[in-house]
């Protein structure tokens, strides 16, 4: 819930998407709004709002975060990553045939998120047996698949092969 | 090892159909380019926020708007009275809600003002501005209560009939009890006479929420006599008929254009903030955009929670006499489709067995809490648990396996299900035959573990009308017309299916467009299984009309020929060894390079109205397994395994059958082990974020699913299929307390929580020690 009572800007040097973005953002301006009403940047889907659901996992240095409960201001230095950015890698070529594949996307609300918390395991080193999986991913919540089609396509996207 | 095991009864062939071909629309949403409600935007728009009920009853005395209308950015602030010139009462089974509380909040969450500023943020804060005088009314906040002698009543007033209930004669209400639907065939009292057997049993059934990820969201604009809105409902031409019965216009005036839903699973079935965000719109003169919070859309819609007493009658032997079944579903202070849920939970009670008597009374009861409508499965999933049980029970008893005993008794095809409806038309035995082998039914019994299965039918397909166009422009590309709306079940996949194996071509050739209640043919409805039987024969037919107008092109074409001796293939007609392509066939017959044909197909009652009664359009097969483990220490359930059977007559496309089948069992995994929204006395939900409300999540998976298709061939829709997708939902909590039954914990309440399960593990074994001398 955003409760702005009054506003108090906050400048920022930052790099959205590997695009260098130098501005003034509200201080309490959560990153998700940031991301999809100042940026257009879509993409990015808001559920849960208290950082349960996932579905609105950027990367922030390479590491998963919830742009849901992350104010926009603290990205000063930083840089952040969304579903847009991904978009043209390697890693991103290979989780869309796994998903295809698997069939592991239904109403899609939860993809992006997902896709982004799979960068971030293959990038990090992240344990990526099925244990290990069904833990990274427990944070990203999925309310149509049943998740087996998604652990097996992650299997493939980020194991070891 | 985790392994998902499909099971085929058939062997296909390469074709559109029976082919598990990709996702239409799987790459645009992986790269966040498909567009949902919230992400899309309109020149000049405003965003809305609503200012909710806090309390769960109380009589209005003043809304001051006044500092809010002068805060910054807000352009409008709607409370009731700005309604006076419309009659501002909806709701598609009783006409019993006001677009905002009007005089009187009924539940803590309801709408009593809202606001369009030029931000979110804006609008927000304002709500904080709006001052309301209340004074608390007394509140029934539960089943108990509200049915209680001297209850006070949630309305008052005669009842108003909605626009699209379709269950005939709407009776009368009395006191909180809005609808009532049962029905009977021979003696219960004889059967009770006779029975040695008799399992008597009180159950409750709690309120869970269907928690689509994305929520209702809906841009509207009011401008001049036209209504436009772009909406995540599952039922855009209902929605229509609804908005436009409420602001006063016929239905051509009013658009609605559904993008992609993120989920629905019945949360967006019906009208639910189209209304609100009309009337704000109106007032602003200027298009307003509502996107719920979670806790918003949670008291919005929800499943009813339940009380029931079933009695189940037989002999010594086993012989099923009756089954007497009387249960109370919770609506929450507006009916919504709680009819509807009513008569199919009803309809779902006897259990697919042969009764020589049963005897079913539903109440549908108002109380003052969120509303409940359609989720997934309802009906079925409100009480095969609890009908199986009880069969489990019996056949334990009467000494047999309770396997043999459903062999023994299941109604065979062509068996009559409820008096005046469409008999059986699935092989329930061979079903069930297959989900229990599928767990290892038979082996031997191992310490704290337990297994089970069960059977059960829900009423399926909603009023079967449907229609839809094809469409083949000159180049050849196809684009299939329907309103069917793609919520994750794979629609527009399936119907580009379809068209494809008529039209003999590739389905990537083919789009299928959202829903635009301007362009797109009528359509009922997405939900209760129908769209691939109902609207997918509708496409269907109109492909085979589009194929037609080929073949008589290619008549002139090939000029000796006979129409039996052309077929389709590949995107070719064929007469013998010469073949031309479906552009050249267009050019020719326009002798010109534009041109397109066009094909309609309509699917309407085949006979008598399609009324409720006279249905369903089929019967959507509930059948799962489940092994379970108990920890008796701890009252914890854990699911080792499960099973479930997809009876489809003919799989489109069966990869996205079992994606339906898992996702629906772990639903269903969800609603039996921890899903329970918690009210307050008062009427004020508890658990209303997604910290203390929990969903399943990866670890909650079992190790084996085992998804079983079984294709006879034998549905209504093109080339024989039926709808899923609800089955496993509401068999598997079935199953598992079956199977927790069966590991020695038999329950009459869900959900199985440790703290439940363990009281319960006290209870019985305090019994156990009494009965000892
Ligand atoms: S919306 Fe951020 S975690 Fe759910
Ligand atoms: S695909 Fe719908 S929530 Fe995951």
């Amino acid at each position: 819930m955003q409760r702005r009572i009054r506003s108090l800007r906050i400048h920022i040097d930052t790099v959205i998407n590997g695009a260098r973005f130098g501005g003034d953002v509200e201080a309490n301006v959560l990153l998700i709004d940031f991301l999809r009403d100042q940026m257009g940047l879509t993409g990015t889907k808001q559920s849960c709002e208290v950082q349960v659901c996932g579905s609105c996992t950027v990367l922030v240095d390479g590491r998963p975060v919830s742009s849901c409960v992350y104010l926009a201001y603290e990205l000063d230095g930083s840089a952040v990553e969304t579903i847009e950015g991904a978009k043209d890698s390697d890693f991103y070529q290979k989780a869309e045939s796994a998903l295809v594949r698997h069939a592991a996307v239904q109403c899609g609300f939860c993809t992006p998120g997902l896709v982004m918390t799979l960068k971030s395991i293959a990038e990090n080193g992240d344990a990526t047996d099925e244990a290990g999986l069904r833990r990274s991913l427990s944070g990203n919540l999925c309310r149509c698949t049943g998740y087996r089609s998604i652990l097996d396509a992650a299997a493939e996207i980020v194991g070891g092969s | 090892m985790s392994s998902i095991v499909i099971e085929r009864e058939v062997v296909r062939q390469d074709k559109a159909i029976g082919s598990s071909v990709p996702r239409v629309d799987a790459t645009a949403k992986i790269s966040g380019a498909a567009e949902y409600v919230g992400d899309m935007s309109v020149a000049g728009i405003l965003h809305g926020k609503v200012l909710r009920s806090n309390v769960g009853r109380a009589k209005i005395h003043s809304i001051d708007t006044s500092a809010a209308e002068a805060m910054p950015g807000v352009v409008a602030v709607l409370t009731g009275e700005d309604l006076t010139d419309i009659d501002p009462y909806y709701g598609h089974a009783l006409r019993d809600r006001p677009i905002v509380a009007i005089d009187e909040v009924r539940f803590a969450g309801e709408p009593i003002a809202a606001v369009a500023a030029r931000t979110e943020a804006q609008a927000e804060a304002a709500l904080l501005s709006i001052f309301v005088e209340y004074t608390d009314l007394p509140v029934v906040a539960s089943l108990d209560a509200a049915l209680a002698p001297d209850a006070a009543l949630v309305h008052e007033g005669p009842t108003r009939e909605g626009f699209a209930h379709g269950l005939g004669q709407l009776p009368e209400r009395e006191g909180n009890v809005c609808y009532r639907y049962g029905f009977e065939r021979g003696d219960i009292d004889e059967a009770s006479g006779l029975a040695d057997i008799v399992i008597d049993r009180d159950y409750e059934f709690p309120a869970v929420y269907q928690y689509s990820m994305e929520t209702h969201s809906v841009i509207a604009h009011h401008a001049g006599d036209e209504i436009s809105l772009w909406a995540n409902c599952q039922h855009p031409f209902l929605v229509r008929a609804e908005i436009a019965a409420l602001f006063g216009l016929s239905v051509n005036r009013v658009r609605i254009v559904v993008p992609y839903l993120g989920g629905g699973f019945g949360s967006k079935s019906y009208t639910k903030m189209e209304p609100i965000a009309v009337a704000l719109a109106r007032k602003a003169g200027r298009p307003v955009k509502i996107v719920n919070r979670v806790d918003e859309s949670m008291v919005t819609t929800r499943r009813h929670n339940m009380k029931c007493r079933m009695r189940t009658f037989a002999t010594r032997d086993g012989e099923l006499l009756g089954r007497q079944v009387e249960f109370w579903l919770d609506t929450g202070a507006y009916a919504d489709n709680g009819p509807r849920v009513t008569a199919t939970t009803a309809d779902a009670a006897p259990g697919p067995y042969r009764w020589p008597s049963v005897h079913i009374r539903g109440h549908c009861v108002y109380t003052n809490t969120s509303p409940a409508g359609s989720y997934r499965g309802f009906g079925a999933i409100h009480l095969q648990w609890i009908g199986e049980s009880q069969i489990d029970e019996i056949a334990r008893a009467a000494g047999i396996d309770p396997l043999e005993f459903r062999r023994q008794n299941l109604l065979r095809p062509g068996e009559e299900v409820r008096p005046g409806g469409r008999p059986l038309d699935a092989d329930l035995v061979g079903d069930v035959e297959k989900a229990a082998a599928a767990i290892g039914w038979g082996r031997e019994r191992i310490v704290n573990r337990g297994l089970g299965v069960s059977v059960g039918l829900l009423a399926a397909g909603a009023h079967p009308v449907s229609s839809a166009s094809v469409r083949m422009d000159a180049d050849g590309e196809v684009a299939v017309l329907v309103g069917s709306t793609e919520m994750g079940q794979g629609t527009r996949t399936v119907m580009a299916q379809i068209a494809a194996e008529v039209l003999s071509m590739d389905p990537a050739a083919i789009t299928v467009p959202g829903a635009d209640t301007r362009f797109t043919p009528y359509d009922r409805s997405t939900g209760a299984s129908r769209s691939t039987t109902v609207a997918g024969k509708a496409v269907e037919l109109a492909a085979r009309e589009v194929l037609d107008a080929l073949f008589e092109t290619a008549l002139f074409f090939f000029d000796a020929a006979e129409r039996e001796e052309l077929h389709a293939d590949d995107g070719r007609v064929w007469f013998r060894d010469e073949s031309v392509a479906y552009p050249d066939l267009i050019a020719k017959r326009f002798g010109f390079v534009g041109g397109e044909l066009r094909g309609y197909g309509e699917v309407k009652p085949e006979k008598g109205s399609g009324s409720y009664a006279e249905g369903p359009v089929f019967w959507e097969v509930c059948v799962a397994g489940a092994e379970v483990e108990l920890d008796r220490e701890t009252g914890v359930v854990r699911i080792l395994q499960t099973s479930s059977v997809a009876d489809v007559g003919k799989a489109i496309n069966p990869q996205l059958i079992e994606r339906q089948d898992e996702g629906g069992a772990m639903q269903g995994l969800g609603s039996a082990l921890f899903e329970e929204m918690l009210y307050t006395d008062d009427g004020v939900l508890l658990n209303d974020t997604l910290l203390d409300y929990r969903i399943p999540a990866t670890e909650d998976l079992p190790e084996k699913m085992t998804c079983i298709i079984v294709e006879n061939g034998d549905g209504p829709g093109p080339f024989g299929a039926k709808g899923c997708g609800e089955g496993a939902m509401a068999a598997l909590p079935a199953a598992i307390v079956n199977a927790l039954t069966d590991a020695g914990v038999s329950m009459t309440e869900l959900p199985l929580t440790p703290e439940r399960v363990w009281r319960r593990i006290q209870e019985i074994e305090g019994q156990q020690q009494e009965g000892k001398p």
